[in-house]
């Protein structure tokens, strides 16, 4: 008896019958096709209705078919796989169609001379103008709250992983999670209520940072705590063991094995606040003229920009055009700082290499 | 240069556990002294006593008397950094900073505690990388990162790492149990090696390596589980394999134990 009519007798167990690999886009195409077509019967109109059924039909389609022909186990396997990509583009098409409607609406009007002017002598429905005096308030309160919160936070977050123990820990650790709960807008009214209302401040870039400082402090310190006690105690004991003291320990071989992670963090705090709106607009007013001073008179800052061009724009083409464009500017800005520390974590992070 | 240790009535506590229970021992200069017992009856713990680091872990406390030579480590106004600069450690998995390239691992003691000169850290880099065997596979190299090592060529940088800074006392835990046995020879030469110049104390779970490097040995044990580990005999080496005076040495030993 030969080989081949042995095989034939005993089936394998290990090969089974499979679908082809085109399958999964062939029940994706079938199920667009026939979400489309059952929509225009019921004469639905919404994409979203079409995609809905297009989904679900996608889902149970892909069940079927695969249970029919791989068996139970397989099937499910390729449910869970197509729910994933399922909720992958249900998550992934607003993303991408805000960030395709904002270049296409921003580019109008997003030039040099854009970004180098300010809207001093321009009336809002009238087109011409910038940005240069809002990008310049953005910098200046994001930048005056970075230099607070995160010597604050780091050294916030050094203490609480290398020093803290007991009930002071505890309390800080509380207050911080606190904190991270507060809406931007109450921020903006208890800086409000005590700079300018009881100590008689008038509205200024400064008075805009403490608020982004008391919404960035709690991320900073989150981040920096997590990435810290990623640190191994094996490193921290290696270097005491050498006799080095231990704030040297913490400079010289905790933080930077840390860095990477806290710069990341940092940035995506940053991010987070430079687009804040709520306290901008209680603290520092808004301007339509350049003032470079943060620490007096109302300043301009991106996003109440966004919010004003659009407020103020009594139906004007020019003002929303103006509006898109700064949108641009702004998420630009965020791409940017992510990229940069996403940059930097790669280029920091500790080296396994040969 | 090497100096004498001289413990007495030492106990160690994590908390309110003790983990180690009246220890006392002397080790001499220039020798080596393994330590053997079975998992859990304190080894670590008493090694670590030795240069303050067990004050490190939270709730670590320790009573008793440490000398080094004359003075008391766990004397008034005693500074644990400057014990620790003494007394160095090598630990039982290769820690280098992955931050830093080898060159920079090896000089770690000394640049974070102040000598900056670079031509004097030059040569206290090759004198430790030769010290530790480690200098012809890696002077081509130095400022590649120390963690693209091999474990065993990791472990002798730590080794490097500690004898850098020059202490009088060199303390390892079980510093080849990562190691294969080509490597373990290598760390188990340079222990020969290094002790011209340092006292040493290692603890050990392999017999033979206890047998091959150790001038003296000394056997820990714990009555039960939760129990305080203690010192039951410390005595010459080759007596301690031979003729142990303790039944319970000769059951451990002989793998009689339990
Ligand atoms: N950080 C710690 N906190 C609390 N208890 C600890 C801690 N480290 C060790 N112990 C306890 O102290 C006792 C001695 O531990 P130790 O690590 O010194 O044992 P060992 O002899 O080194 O064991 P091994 O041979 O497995 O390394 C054990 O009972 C252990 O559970
Ligand atoms: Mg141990």
């Amino acid at each position: 008896m030969s080989n081949a009519t042995l095989s034939q007798k005993r089936p394998s167990t290990l090969r089974a019958a499979s679908l082809p690999k085109w399958f999964g886009w062939a029940v994706a195409a079938g199920s667009v096709a026939l979400g489309l077509g059952i929509s225009t019967v019921a004469g639905l109109d919404s994409s979203i209705q079409w995609a809905l059924i297009a989904g679900l039909l996608f889902i149970v389609g892909t069940f079927g078919i695969a249970a029919r022909v791989e068996g139970k186990r397989q099937a499910k396997d390729r449910v869970a796989t197509s729910l994933v990509w399922v909720a992958f583009l249900f998550a992934v098409i607003p993303l991408a169609s805000l960030v395709y409607e904002t270049v296409k609406r921003g580019v109008k009007v997003l030039d040099g001379y854009f970004l180098s002017h300010s809207m001093g002598v321009v009336a809002t429905s009238e087109p011409g103008g910038g940005i240069y005096h809002a990008i310049l308030g953005t910098l200046e309160q994001v930048g005056l709250a970075a230099a607070i919160s995160v010597p604050v936070g780091v050294l916030t977050a050094i203490y609480l992983v290398e020093y803290g123990r007991g009930n002071l820990a505890k309390a800080v650790t509380f207050f911080v999670d606190v904190m991270t709960g507060i809406p931007s807008i109450v921020a903006g009214l208890f800086v409000l209520s005590t700079w300018i209302l009881v100590l008689g401040m008038g509205p200024s870039g400064f008075a805009g940072a403490m608020a982004l400082t008391i919404l960035m402090l709690p991320v900073v310190v989150r981040s920096t705590e997590e990435m810290l006690k990623l640190v191994p105690n094996e490193l921290r004991e290696a270097s005491l063991a050498l006799g080095v003291p231990k704030w040297r320990t913490i400079l010289k071989v905790v933080l930077p094995t840390a860095i990477g992670g806290i710069t990341t963090g940092v940035m995506l705090a940053v991010a987070r606040i430079a687009g804040e709106t709520a306290p901008v607009l209680l603290l520092v007013w808004g301007s339509n003229y350049i003032n470079a001073n943060p620490f007096a008179d109302p300043q301009a800052s991106l996003p109440m920009y966004i919010y004003l061009q659009f407020q103020q724009s009594g139906g004007s083409g020019a003002a929303y055009d103006r509006a898109w464009a700064a949108s641009l500017t702004l998420i630009a800005f965020i791409m940017i700082l992510n990229l940069a520390a996403r940059g930097i974590a790669h280029w920091k992070a500790p080296k396994s290499g040969r | 240069m090497a100096k004498r240790i001289d413990v007495s009535g030492l106990n160690a506590y994590y908390s309110s556990f003790r983990a180690i229970e009246d220890i006392s021992m002397t080790v001499e200069p220039r020798t080596v002294t393994a330590f053997i017992g079975p998992s859990g009856c304190g080894k670590s713990t008493f090694l670590r006593t030795l240069n303050r680091m067990h004050e490190v872990t939270s709730g670590g406390r320790v009573e008793g008397k440490v000398m080094l030579d004359d003075e008391d480590l766990y004397g008034p106004g005693v500074d644990p950094v400057s014990v620790r600069r003494e007394v160095g450690m090598v630990f039982q998995r290769p820690n280098p900073f992955p931050t830093m390239s080898i060159y920079d691992n090896v000089a770690a003691g000394l640049k974070l505690v102040g000598t900056k000169k670079k031509s004097e850290l030059d040569d206290v880099v090759e004198k430790s990388l030769k010290g530790a065997n480690l200098w012809n596979e890696v002077k081509d190299r130095l400022n590649k990162p120390g963690s693209g090592l091999s474990g065993g060529q990791q472990q002798r940088l730590c080794i490097a790492r500690a004898i850098a800074v020059e202490p009088k006392v060199l303390l390892m835990d079980e510093p080849c149990s990562a190691l294969d046995p080509i490597s373990t020879l290598a760390i188990e030469d340079l222990i020969g090696e290094l002790k011209e110049r340092f006292t040493i104390v290692i603890v050990t779970h392999n017999m033979q390596q206890a047998a091959r490097v150790s001038d003296r040995t000394a056997f820990f044990n714990l009555a039960a589980v939760g129990q305080p580990g203690k010192l039951i005999e410390i005595d010459d080496t080759a007596r301690i394999f031979s003729n142990p005076s303790v039944q319970a040495t000769e059951d451990y030993i002989s793998g009689r134990f339990g």
